[in-house]
């Protein structure tokens, strides 16, 4: 009986040698020499994968970096200017500074202000509802609601809000790695200038129609009259389409258009309660 | 053993119910949408601006590219305006809107019921015409017809296939159309041989319409040439590739176009149309429309202008009933839902089907039992199942190995899925999105 | 008109069929096999029956609601199926506490392991009786005499169980002591587990899934007749130490697998070549167990084996394509 455990022993440490010199062999062989920079920038990026870089992964985006002999074209969304830091240090490059961002969807076509006027039954995705018609409500150019962008978004930063029929990003997840952008295929969200405390001043609608038709099928549809775009001292809106649009690298949060719009289809977010209520003046102006 | 296509294919409930209503034409509305893109390729421009006066049969859009045609007026009258609205793809589309004012039509259309047999014109001759009369695939596909008849170089048309299949269940009118202008038909089919220099012409028909069979068989014979198939009833023998498949056993190459095995397949109603436009000198601005459903009163047939509102065609054919759950342009399994009844009748509307409440809800969807059903219907010859996880994961580079490309869009797939999964959608979405790959790869 | 109107995307009809009308066919299918094996074990037979499918049910229904935390699916029938199978797998005299355990495995190891219905890699049933077979080999390969027979013996060796002992003691076949006929087998007199014994009404089952288009039968038929070849061959080299191929056909459950357990939807391939090379694959490994291997039978693990090829095949073997290639 010892002989059968001794002939065990040697035969599997015959293997287990003869293993370890082809593997070691092999490692030779087949070695890949790479420049140990990628791997330290790698290692400083957030390792989400997301593509918001651009690029296939976190690995990729390292890859570009040591071959780029200047920063300015790339950038990590979800690192920010820090990360972007950490990688010009390793490299010993310059770092560009750039303003965050924010994604916002531009729609405020709940249930409430969008009345539906027929129903959707299909595959519940927006790629594959907008493929077929325009949407269950008149208005062509609104949130769908089945959340293509909450499916893209690796961070969880958009909440559905079931029955509301509209998502919404949350500030402070959203990394603006733009996945949710590619996603919607009525191409609603835009990412923003992050402003202090996440405050914005924008238009949530990207309805291209004629007044009448817009309003009519959405109570808090931009009709285009052009009122924000007299009235901003900033030259940050523009008119296009029968649509109004806030640039945010232009936008100085002063505010002056929310309460001029007739339909409040501007709307703002993280402010302090205003003292005068705005709708008041509103309805004396109409 | 009748002829049928050789791979997978379904049999739905035919509901033909109004195969015995003879055609009526439909009363002239008081109002016309007319869109300028009834066509598969690039949308007309609209000649005619607001406060214009037009006949019947002129000409209001110009065809703007080879795969384009003309789109005539339907209606006399003035035109209204040139504006934005919902067309059957769910879309507000451009289009021309009419007020009708009597109806008088364009003097060199001939009106008379005369059966004109004598040929006076050449191939050459008759393709110009069929482009100039604006005449679209009437099947369904509204593939402008005169580049159907010629063919890419190098290559020769040996037969042509007049689809007179019908496989979608419930429509009826071009069932209809063989009875009641056989003749006219047959001089059409003629006319497109002449067209295409090709000495043979088949008429597919399946044989849940012996009455059209017979008929057609009949008349077949004083015409050298012209010969009817009758074929088993299976969905989807109307499909181009399937019917060239049925009738002459070939199949046609992945990618490549009937052309490639000689064969062009031409419509029933196109052909009749080709009649008219070529003896009669009258451009495509009418069809046959079916107006069908469960639910109504009177199942119709109608000859409709194109851009007359749906809700028309319903009213003639006793009304909304109501509990109408879905409306249909087109037939069931491949027409597309249409959400308001505004909606105008285009080249393309075969049929009009109302389903009730109860029959156009979608089934509770389950998880995939992976009894292969799709894999043996479709007619492709693909798997379904794979091609609608690839869609829905978007591995859009596998789904083009596997042919994502090949599928027809026939939907019997999803009508045979026993868990109700809706294998259609999510695998035209990812053939959508592999051929804007292809597209932009050729670039 | 009240209502909004619904959209969507075509097809707008759907055949009448169902998954749950599917499932409920396979067992209508089964149901003359399992009213034979009451006739042949009396209620013993019975007993495992309804152990075993309530014992599925349950622990599909328990699983689903606390551990997996989704809606139960048990309405779908499938795992009544596997219930079924699974007592169709065991001798009528298995203990009801054994039962539990195979049930047990059958549905937590082989099905929803994997996420449930549709997702599993391996046949559920199969992977319950072989989790018995290895955990409890005595009560498993304890086969009780049948009730018919006029001596009601205890214990019983099977059929290819009495062949394998033979070939092993080097005693030719036409000296093996108990061997039944092939009449006897076609109507099912002989020991064995529940479903195995008549092969008519299995093939009868078999018939009525074919025509209601539940299975093809491409699986069935690549089976069987590469089982008839392949021990035909065997066979004609050397008729003394091989049975004829008709016994191996109609022993050892090869029935009850080839008709019931590889065409489980879920586990076999999806195209008519690939269910081909799937069957002649059980077939072949079947009859080399039931040759060369330790067990008398080998359909259970010939399945098994293929069902983890299964999606390698799917992968590899593609329906003819229309058109060509």
């Amino acid at each position: 009986m010892s002989i059968t455990v001794v002939y065990t022993i040697v035969t599997l440490a015959v293997i287990g040698a003869t293993a370890a010199v082809i593997l070691y062999f092999v490692a030779q062989k087949f070695k890949v020499v790479e420049d140990p920079r990628i791997d330290d920038v790698e290692g400083s990026l957030p390792g989400a994968n997301c593509g918001g870089c651009g690029f296939a992964g976190c690995r990729a985006f390292a890859e570009a970096c040591v071959k780029a002999s200047d920063l300015g074209d790339l950038n990590c969304p979800v690192g920010g200017n820090d990360t972007m830091g950490q990688v010009a240090t390793i490299l010993g490059l310059e770092a560009v500074a750039k303003d965050p961002r924010v994604a916002f969807i531009r729609c405020n076509g709940t249930c409430d202000h969008r009345p539906k006027t027929s129903q959707f039954d299909g595959a519940t995705t927006c790629a594959i509802a907008s493929s077929v018609y325009s949407g269950e409500s008149d208005c062509q150019f609104g949130c769908l609601g089945y959340g293509d962008c909450y499916d893209a978004c690796e961070f969880d930063a958009i909440d559905l809000r079931a029955g509301m029929g509209v998502p919404l990003v949350l500030d402070d997840k959203c990394v603006a790695c733009g996945a949710c952008v590619d996603a919607c295929p009525k191409d609603l969200i835009e990412l923003r200038k992050r402003m202090p405390k996440d405050r914005k001043v924008v238009v949530a609608c990207r309805n291209m129609d004629k007044g009448a038709v817009a309003k009519k099928a959405c109570s808090v549809a931009c009709i285009g009259c052009s009122k924000c775009f007299k009235e901003c001292p900033f030259d940050a809106i523009t008119m296009e389409n029968n649509l109004a649009f806030i640039d945010s690298d232009k936008c100085k949060l002063c505010r002056k258009c929310v309460p001029v719009c007739p339909t409040n289809a501007i709307i703002e977010l993280n402010f302090p309660p205003r003292k005068v209520k705005p709708e008041v003046e509103v309805e004396t102006n109409s | 053993m009748l002829k049928t296509f050789k791979i997978g294919g379904v049999h739905p409930p035919e509901n033909k119910l109004s195969k015995d209503r003879k055609i009526e034409v439909l009363s002239i509305p008081s109002a016309v949408f007319i869109p300028v893109a009834q066509h598969i390729g690039a949308p007309s421009t609209p000649v005619v601006k607001k406060g214009d006066k037009v006949k019947v049969g002129q000409v209001i859009a110009q065809s703007s590219s080879f795969v384009s045609t003309n789109i005539h007026s339907s209606v006399s009258g003035t035109v209204k305006k040139v504006d934005f609205s919902a067309d059957s793809s769910g879309y507000p589309k451009q289009g021309i809107f009419i007020d009708v004012e009597g109806d008088e039509w364009m003097e060199d259309i001939d009106r008379s019921e005369t059966l004109v047999k004598d040929i006076s014109v050449d191939g050459a001759e008759i393709v110009k015409k069929i482009q100039e009369c604006g005449i679209v695939g009437l099947g369904g596909a509204t593939f402008p017809t005169h580049v159907k008849l010629v063919p890419p170089k190098g290559m020769k048309a040996e037969v042509l296939l007049i689809n007179g299949v019908e496989c979608e269940p419930y429509l009826t009118s071009d069932h209809r159309l063989m009875l009641e202008k056989a003749d006219e038909i047959l001089v059409g089919i003629q006319l497109l041989m002449k067209a295409m220099n090709v000495d043979k012409a088949v008429i597919g028909i399946e044989n849940n319409k012996p009455d059209a069979i017979q008929l057609l068989s009949e008349k077949c014979k004083s015409v050298a040439g012209v010969s009817v198939v009758a074929l088993k009833v299976q969905y989807p023998q109307g499909g181009e590739k399937q019917l060239i498949n049925a009738v002459t056993g070939r199949e046609v190459p992945s990618g490549a176009l009937p052309i490639a095995v000689g064969a062009v397949v031409s419509n029933v109603g196109t052909a009749f149309a080709v009649y008219e436009a070529i003896q009669k000198n009258k451009p495509l601005f009418e069809r046959v429309v079916t107006v069908t459903g469960k639910g109504v009163s009177k199942p119709s047939n109608f000859l409709v202008r194109v851009g007359t509102a749906t809700s028309e065609l319903v009213a003639a054919a006793g009304g909304l009933p109501e509990n109408t759950g879905k409306i249909i342009s087109g037939g069931p399994m491949m027409g597309r839902a249409i959400s308001s009844l505004d909606i105008p009748v285009t080249k393309g509307t075969s049929g009009i089907l109302l389903m009730k409440e109860e029959e156009s809800k979608r089934e509770e969807i389950i998880a995939c039992i992976r009894c292969s059903r799709c894999v043996s219907v479709c007619p492709m010859g693909l798997e379904p199942y794979l091609l609608m996880t690839l869609g829905e994961k978007q591995i859009y580079d596998r789904a083009e190995s596997e042919r994502v490309m090949d599928c027809i869009e026939c939907g019997s797939c999803s009508y045979t899925c026993p868990s109700n999964r809706p294998l259609l959608d999510y695998i035209r979405f990812g053939k959508g999105k592999v051929g804007q790959i292809i597209r932009s790869r050729k670039k | 008109m009240s209502k909004l109107l619904t959209v969507s995307p075509s097809p707008h009809v759907h055949s009448s069929d169902s998954t749950q009308k599917i499932m409920y066919r396979v067992i209508y299918a089964m149901v003359p096999a399992l009213i034979w094996s009451v006739f042949m074990f009396g209620i013993d037979a019975l007993r495992v029956t309804l152990i075993a499918v309530a014992a599925c049910v349950a622990f599909e229904y328990l699983i689903q609601k606390y551990l997996m935390k989704v809606t139960p699916s048990v309405t779908d029938g499938s795992a009544i199926i596997t219930g079924i199978l699974l007592a169709f797998n065991v001798p009528s005299s298995l203990p009801w506490w054994i039962i539990l355990i195979g049930a047990m495995a059958a549905m937590g190891i082989g099905k929803l392991s994997f996420g449930g219905l549709g997702s599993n890699i391996f046949n559920p049933a199969l992977v319950g009786r072989v989790f018995l077979l290895l955990s409890f080999p005595v009560q498993m390969t304890s086969w009780p005499g049948i009730k018919m027979a006029a001596v009601d013996a205890v214990s019983t060796a099977t059929p290819l169980a009495l062949i394998k002992e033979s070939v092993k003691n080097g005693i030719p076949i036409a000296k093996v002591q108990g061997l039944p006929d092939l009449t006897d087998l076609a109507i099912g007199m002989n020991a064995g587990s529940l479903g195995e014994v008549s092969a008519l009404l299995l093939v009868l089952g078999g018939i009525y899934m074919i025509w209601k288009k539940v299975i093809t039968w491409h699986i069935p038929v690549s089976i069987l007749a590469t089982v008839f070849v392949f021990s035909g061959i065997f066979w004609g080299i050397n008729p003394e130490m091989y049975v004829n191929p008709a016994f191996h056909i109609m022993t050892g459950g090869l029935m009850l697998g080839a008709i019931f357990m590889a065409t489980d939807m879920v586990t076999s391939p999806m195209n008519p070549k690939a269910q081909i090379i799937y069957g002649i694959g059980i077939g072949l490994i079947t009859i080399s167990i039931r040759m060369f291997g330790a067990y008398p039978e080998g359909i259970s693990f010939a399945i098994l084996i293929m069902n983890a090829v299964t999606p390698l095949l799917n992968y590899y073997i593609k329906p003819k394509r229309f058109g060509g290639q």
